[in-house]
C-alpha cells in the first residue's frame, strides 16, 4: 500500500529537542535498522507508546545522536498508520542527520503536508477539517516550491541544469536511434554512452561531496545587510564574523555575484547574503541593481539596515527606509562617535516600529546589543527559521542520491550491453530525479532535443 | 449550398464521414458490432488511400497496427494482402522497440480494403460530400450532403483527414485541393466553424513521384526486404506470406541541390510566410533540412516503389513546397536522378483540424452526444495513428447506441491509449506522430505481445472471432507451460555442463541453477540452451520469442509493472462526475481553467495537463475523499 514517509516535525532552531517522525507500514522496521537500544534491545519488541532510550547509528556504526524513541501502533495515531517518533537533540544538525539516514534506509521524504493528508485520507480528521487540510497542503507546497526555487540561485542551479542537460543528451541520442533507425544520424555507441554516464556520475558525486561538506546546503536565517556606501556595512560584517564562529568562509575563485557567509550567534544560524556587494562596492543596490536588491529583501528573514549618523540622510537612505518598512528588520544608527548630523529620534520617526541600535561599529560599540536583539527576536518567535528550507535541502540531497543510483545502474547495463530501450529506463529516472530539484519535469524536452540535434525526416 | 432542396435519403445507426484509414476502421468496427452503418466519401477511388509514403508500420506505428489487429481491426490483415517488401526495424535493439515496417502496393491496398468494405453485411458505402452535421439539443441527428440528401442517424464519426478547407502549395502557386488532386471539403469546415468549433490550420507535405525508367539505380544502394517475412496480423503468423519482394534504393542529395534550394528559398511559401499551418518536425521539407542543418553536405533519399503495376516511384526525404520549376532542377541534382522525369510534383498541403482537447477518451465530443472525431482532423498524422483512432471511435459509437460502457485503453495498456490520451489531454501544436519514446511503459507494450495484451478485450467487445480468441488463449497457455517447465529444469555444475558452457562463451557454473535462470545470461538464449534440455519440444516461433523475452527481460518488466501499478492508482480515481472545478476550494486559477476545459476522466489524466501542479492534484485527492465520505454519510 502506501509507502513509509519521514520528516522533521519540530520547528527548526536551537530548541531543546528536535523530532523526526516516520509514518507507514515500514516505520518500525526502518527505525529498527538505525536504532541501538541499551542492552541491544530490539525496537521491534518495543512496547506501544513507551519511550525507549538508545542511539541512532549510521552505516559505519558511528553514533549520530543519543535519542528517545517511541513506537505508536496503528490505528490510534495521528495518521492512523504505524508511527515512530525520534526525539533527538535540538538544533538542525542532529535531526537532519537522522532524517537523512532514515531516507537511506528506505523511508521516503514526506511531501509538504503529507502527514496531515494521510491523517485525513485515513479517516483521522473529520470532514469539517478537510478544507483546513487543503489550506495547509496548498500553503506548504507552494512555499516549499518557492523556497526550492530560491535555494537554486547561483551555482547549484547551474550545475543541476548542466547535469540534466548531459542526461538529456544521452536520452536524446538513445531515443533518436530507437525512434528513427533509418535516419541519417550517427548511432551512439556503448562506449560513448559509458563515457557520458561516467561524466554524469562524477558530476553528481561532486555535488554530493559539496553537499556533505556543507558548502552548498547550508541553512540559516536569511540575513541581508543594507546601507549606502561607506556607512559601515563591511565593518559590521567583519565584526560579526570576528566575534562569532564563522561556519563557512566564502569559496575562493567564485564568480558568483552573491556570496553567503554563515555565522552562528549563540546557536542561531545566520546566513548573510550579498556580502560581495558590500565588500566590493560597498553598495549592494549599486552592485546588483535595485530589482535584485528588492528580491533579496523579499527573501530575507532579517534585514540589518545601517545608517550613518555623521552624514545627512540622502535619497539612498530614504529608499532603504521604504524597502524595509514592514519587514523584520533592525536599524543601526552608526558612527555615533562622530558629530551627528541628525538624531536617533529623527530616524525613529521615519522608521516607525523598527528597532534602532546606537552603535559605533568601528570602535566595537553596539555589536553586543545587535546580537542581543537578534537573539531576542529569534527566541520570542518573531524571527522564524523556515523549516521548509532545511527540508528542501534534504530533498535536494535525497534526489541527488537517487539520481546517482539510477545512473550507476544505467552504467552497469551499458557495460553489460543491455539493449538501449532497457538502459533508457534508468536514464529517464535519473533525469526526473534531477528535474525534481530544479522543478522541471516536462517530457516534451526530449523530443525538442531530438529534433534540434538530429536531422530527422527520412 | 445549403439552400439546396433537402430530402431524407436514409436512416442509419452510424454515419462515418471519410473513408481514409480512420473512416474505414470506424465503419468496419461499427457495422461488425451490428450497427447499420453508412460510410460516405468524396471519392470511392480514394478509399484507404496512401497519398504520402508507400509504407505501413515503422517505429511506434508498427505497434499501433499490431494493436489494431489484436482488437479486431482491419489494417494488419489488409496490409498483409498488399505488401511488397517487409522489414523488421531496430532488431539490434531490445524487443520492445522492434518495429515492423513494410512497403505497400498502394493500389492493391486500396482495392483490397474496398472489397472488404463492399462485402461487409451491415455497411453501405457511398460517394458523397458531407457538408453539415445535423445536431439538435446537443445530440447528433444526421448528416447533410452536397446534393441535399439527409441521412438520419444516431451517431456520426468525422474522419475527414486532410480534406477540410484543404489547400495545396507549390511555390507561388496555391489552390484549394485535397491530397493527390482530390476535391477538398470546404463547406463542412464552414459548418463546423458556425457551430462554434475552433479550427486550427495544420500543414504537411509530400515529395514528388518520378518515373522508374528515368532513374539510374546503379549508383544507389539497394535496400532489400528481410529474408524472413513476419506478417502484421497475428492471424497470419502460421501462414507463409512468401512473396517476391521488391527493393528500395538509398541515394543522396548533393551540395549543388542544396545551393539551388538556398537560392530559391524566397519562393517557398513556408519561408515567405504564406502558410500559417504548423508542420511536423519529424517530417521536415528538404528546404527545412538544408536551412537547419546547413553544415551537412548531403541528406539521405530513399527511392521506393508505389506499387507493382506502376512505374511511379516515391522519393522519400525530399518533400518540398518549392515551385515546380525549381523542383525539376532540384531533383536532377540527386545522385542517380540526373535524367529524372517527375510524374507528380511535390506539394505542401494545409488543412483544418479541431482542437482535440474537446474530446473524451472515447473520441466523442464532450458536449455533443454521439459526435465522434477520428484521424487527422484530431491533429494526428499518419495512416496508422488514424486507423487506431477510427477503430476506437467506431467501437464507442456502437457502444453508445447500445448503451454499453465506453471502451477506453489507458497508457499502460496500449500505444493506442498513449496516442488518444496525448491527443485529448495535451495541446499539441504540430501533427502528432506516434513514437516509442512517448510510451512510458514501452518495455511491456511491445508489438510482439499485442495479441496477449488486447485480444481478450477485442473478444469482449465482439470484434474478435472465436477462432482468433482461442488461438491467443492457447498461445498464452503454451508460453506459461514452457516457462514453468524451464523453471523446473535444474542444471548442475558437472564437468560436461561446464564444458558446454565454455563452448558457448559463458562462465562455468559453481552451483546448481534452473535452466530458466541460466537463459538470463547475456551470451545464452532459448535456442542455444537446447543442449541442456534434451526433452524440449519444438515450439512455434512466436511462442519461443515470448518465452525468451519474458525470461531475459523479467527484471525490467517487473520494474515497469510496479510503475504501472502506481500509475493505475491515480487513473482509478475518477473525476468524470465533477461538473465545475471552480467550486473546489484550493485549486489554482490556472488549474480550474484547464480542468474545466479538458475535463479529465481521472486524477491521473489531470496530472498530465500542463498547468495542473502537484498541489492541485493533492487538492483533488482530498476533495474526492471528502465527497466519498459525504456520500457514505448519506447512505
Amino acid at each position: 500500500m502506501l509507502d513509509t514517509i519521514a520528516a522533521i516535525s519540530s520547528a527548526v532552531g536551537e530548541a531543546g529537542i528536535g523530532i523526526v517522525r516516520l509514518s507507514g507500514k515500514e516505520a518500525i522496521n526502518i527505525a529498527n535498522r538505525v536504532f541501538k537500544g541499551v542492552k541491544n534491545k530490539e525496537l521491534i519488541q518495543a512496547e506501544n507508546r513507551k519511550l525507549n532510550y538508545g542511539h541512532i547509528i549510521d552505516e559505519e556504526g558511528s553514533i549520530i545522536d543519543e535519542v528517545l524513541i517511541v513506537y505508536m501502533k496503528a490505528p490510534y495515531t495521528y495518521t492512523r498508520e504505524d508511527v515512530v517518533e525520534i526525539y533527538c537533540h535540538g538544533g538542525i544538525i542532529p535531526v537532519r542527520k537522522v532524517l537523512e539516514l532514515l531516507l537511506r534506509k528506505g523511508a521516503r521524504l514526506a511531501e509538504p503536508g503529507e502527514f496531515t493528508k494521510r491523517a485525513f485520507l485515513n479517516g483521522r480528521l473529520d470532514l469539517s477539517q478537510a478544507e483546513a487540510v487543503i489550506d495547509i497542503i496548498r500553503a506548504k507546497t507552494d512555499k516549499s516550491f518557492q523556497v526550492s526555487m530560491n535555494q537554486l540561485e547561483g551555482n547549484l542551479s547551474k550545475k543541476i541544469t548542466e547535469l540534466r542537460d548531459q542526461v538529456l543528451n544521452m536520452i536524446a541520442h538513445v531515443e533518436a536511434s530507437i525512434d528513427f533507425p533509418e535516419d541519417d544520424i550517427e548511432e551512439i555507441t556503448y562506449e560513448e554512452l559509458e563515457n557520458m554516464a561516467h561524466r554524469v556520475i562524477e558530476g553528481i558525486k561532486e555535488l554530493l561531496n559539496t553537499a556533505n561538506s556543507g558548502k552548498i546546503l547550508r541553512d540559516g536565517l536569511n540575513t541581508v545587510i543594507l546601507g549606502k556606501p561607506n556607512v559601515g556595512k563591511s565593518s559590521l560584517l567583519n565584526a560579526l564574523l570576528r566575534e562569532n564562529r564563522a561556519i563557512v568562509t566564502d569559496i575562493p575563485g567564485t564568480t558568483r555575484d552573491i556570496i553567503e557567509e554563515f555565522i552562528s550567534i549563540d546557536g542561531i544560524p545566520l546566513k548573510i547574503v550579498d556580502t560581495a556587494g558590500i565588500r566590493e562596492t560597498e553598495d549592494i543596490v549599486e552592485k546588483i541593481g535595485v530589482d535584485r536588491a528588492k528580491e533579496s529583501i523579499e527573501l530575507a528573514d532579517l534585514i540589518i539596515a545601517v545608517f550613518d549618523a555623521s552624514r545627512e540622510l540622502t535619497e539612498e537612505d530614504y529608499n532603504i527606509i521604504d524597502l524595509i518598512k514592514g519587514k523584520k528588520s533592525i536599524a543601526i544608527f552608526n558612527k555615533t562617535d562622530l558629530p551627528n548630523s541628525y538624531t536617533m529620534e529623527d530616524l525613529r520617526k521615519l522608521l516607525g516600529h523598527i528597532e534602532i541600535i546606537e552603535a559605533s561599529i568601528a570602535n566595537g560599540i553596539g555589536i553586543d546589543k545587535l546580537e542581543e536583539k537578534i537573539k531576542e527576536m529569534f527566541y520570542s518567535g518573531s524571527l522564524e527559521l523556515d523549516s521548509t528550507v532545511v527540508v528542501t535541502n534534504i530533498r535536494h540531497k535525497n534526489q541527488l542520491e537517487k539520481a546517482l543510483r539510477n545512473m550507476e545502474s544505467a552504467l552497469e547495463d551499458i557495460r553489460a550491453n543491455i539493449p538501449l530501450d532497457c538502459i533508457e529506463v534508468d536514464l529517464r529516472d535519473c533525469w526526473d530525479n534531477l528535474g525534481e530539484i530544479s522543478g522541471d519535469t516536462i517530457s516534451e524536452d526530449i523530443l525538442d532535443r531530438i529534433f534540434n540535434e538530429f536531422c530527422i525526416g527520412k | 449550398m445549403r439552400d439546396v432542396k433537402q430530402f431524407v435519403a436514409g436512416e442509419y445507426d452510424v454515419v462515418v464521414v471519410g473513408a481514409g484509414h480512420a473512416g474505414v476502421e470506424a465503419a468496419l468496427a461499427s457495422s461488425r458490432l451490428g450497427m447499420q452503418t453508412l460510410l460516405l466519401t468524396i471519392s470511392l477511388d480514394s478509399i484507404a488511400a496512401l497519398p504520402c509514403n508507400p509504407n505501413i508500420g515503422g517505429t511506434g506505428k508498427g505497434h499501433l497496427v499490431r494493436e489494431i489487429d489484436a482488437l479486431g481491426g482491419e489494417m494488419a490483415l489488409n496490409i498483409d494482402k498488399a505488401f511488397i517488401q517487409s522489414r523488421m526495424l531496430n532488431t539490434s535493439k531490445g524487443p520492445a522497440v522492434h518495429s515492423l515496417r513494410v512497403q505497400a502496393d498502394k493500389k492493391k491496398y486500396h482495392t483490397e480494403m474496398k472489397k472488404v468494405l463492399e462485402d461487409e453485411p451491415n455497411l453501405n458505402l457511398m460517394q458523397a460530400e458531407v457538408i453539415d452535421v445535423l445536431i439538435e439539443d446537443n445530440e447528433v441527428k444526421g448528416v447533410l450532403t452536397r446534393t441535399g440528401a439527409v441521412y438520419r442517424c444516431k451517431a456520426v464519426v468525422l474522419a475527414t483527414g486532410t480534406y477540410l478547407k484543404a489547400r495545396v502549395y507549390m511555390g507561388e502557386v496555391n489552390f484549394p485541393s485535397g491530397p493527390d488532386g482530390m476535391f477538398p471539403a470546404n463547406l463542412l469546415s464552414d459548418a463546423l466553424k458556425e457551430k462554434g468549433f475552433k479550427l486550427r490550420r495544420m500543414k504537411t507535405g509530400t515529395p514528388a513521384r518520378v518515373h522508374r525508367d528515368s532513374i539510374d539505380f546503379s549508383v544507389m544502394e539497394v535496400q532489400p526486404g528481410d529474408e524472413e517475412i513476419v506478417p502484421f496480423s497475428f492471424m497470419n503468423m502460421d501462414k507463409g506470406l512468401d512473396i517476391d519482394q521488391v527493393p528500395c534504393y538509398l541515394t543522396y542529395t548533393t551540395e549543388k541541390m542544396h545551393e539551388i534550394i538556398r537560392d530559391n528559398l524566397h519562393r517557398s511559401p513556408m519561408y515567405a510566410g504564406e502558410i500559417e499551418g504548423v508542420g511536423p518536425r519529424y517530417c521536415p521539407s528538404i528546404e527545412d533540412k538544408v536551412v537547419r542543418f546547413a553544415d551537412r553536405d548531403k541528406h539521405q533519399v530513399f527511392i521506393e516503389p508505389e506499387g507493382l503495376d506502376t512505374k511511379e516511384m516515391y522519393v522519400q526525404g525530399v518533400s518540398t513546397s518549392l515551385p515546380v520549376e525549381v523542383q525539376h532542377q532540384m531533383y536532377k541534382n540527386i545522385i542517380g536522378l540526373e535524367n529524372v522525369r517527375i510524374m507528380r510534383p511535390a506539394y505542401a498541403i494545409e488543412y483544418d483540424a479541431i482542437d482535440a482537447t474537446i474530446l473524451k477518451r472515447t473520441l466523442e465530443h464532450r458536449e455533443i452526444k454521439n459526435l465522434f472525431f477520428a484521424g487527422q482532423i484530431n491533429g494526428s498524422s499518419g495512416y496508422e495513428e488514424a486507423a487506431a483512432q477510427g477503430l476506437i471511435a467506431g467501437i464507442n459509437a456502437a457502444h453508445n447506441i447500445k448503451g454499453k460502457e465506453p471502451f477506453i485503453l489507458d497508457r499502460s495498456e496500449a500505444y493506442i491509449g498513449v496516442l488518444i490520451d496525448d491527443l485529448v489531454t495535451k495541446e499539441t501544436n504540430e501533427p502528432y506522430r506516434m513514437m516509442t519514446s512517448r510510451a512510458e511503459y514501452r518495455l511491456t507494450l511491445r508489438q510482439d505481445n499485442a495479441d496477449l495484451r488486447l485480444t481478450k478485450k477485442g473478444y469482449e467487445i465482439g470484434l474478435v472471432s472465436e477462432e482468433r480468441y482461442q488461438r491467443t488463449i492457447a498461445k498464452e497457455m503454451v508460453i506459461n507451460e514452457e516457462l514453468e517447465r524451464l523453471k523446473n529444469i535444474r542444471i548442475n555444475p558437472t564437468e560436461e555442463v561446464n564444458k558446454k558452457l565454455e563452448e558457448l562463451g559463458s562462465t562455468p557454473l559453481k552451483n546448481s541453477i534452473s535452466l530458466y535462470e541460466l537463459i538470463k545470461r547475456p551470451e545464452l538464449n532459448y535456442d542455444n540452451t537446447i543442449i541442456f534440455d534434451p526433452d524440449r519440444k519444438e515450439l512455434k516461433r512466436e511462442v519461443k520469442q515470448q518465452v525468451e523475452i519474458q525470461i531475459k527481460y523479467e527484471g525490467y518488466i517487473k520494474k515497469q509493472m510496479a510503475q504501472i501499478e502506481q500509475f493505475k492508482k491515480l487513473e482509478n480515481k475518477k473525476l468524470d462526475h465533477i461538473e465545475d472545478y471552480s467550486v473546489i476550494k484550493g485549486l489554482s486559477n490556472e488549474a480550474i481553467q484547464k480542468l474545466n476545459h479538458i475535463r479529465p476522466d481521472s486524477v491521473g489524466q489531470a496530472s498530465r495537463i500542463s498547468g495542473v501542479s502537484p498541489s492541485d492534484i493533492n487538492v483533488l485527492l482530498i476533495y474526492l475523499e471528502q465527497m466519498r465520505r459525504k456520500g457514505k454519510n448519506n447512505d
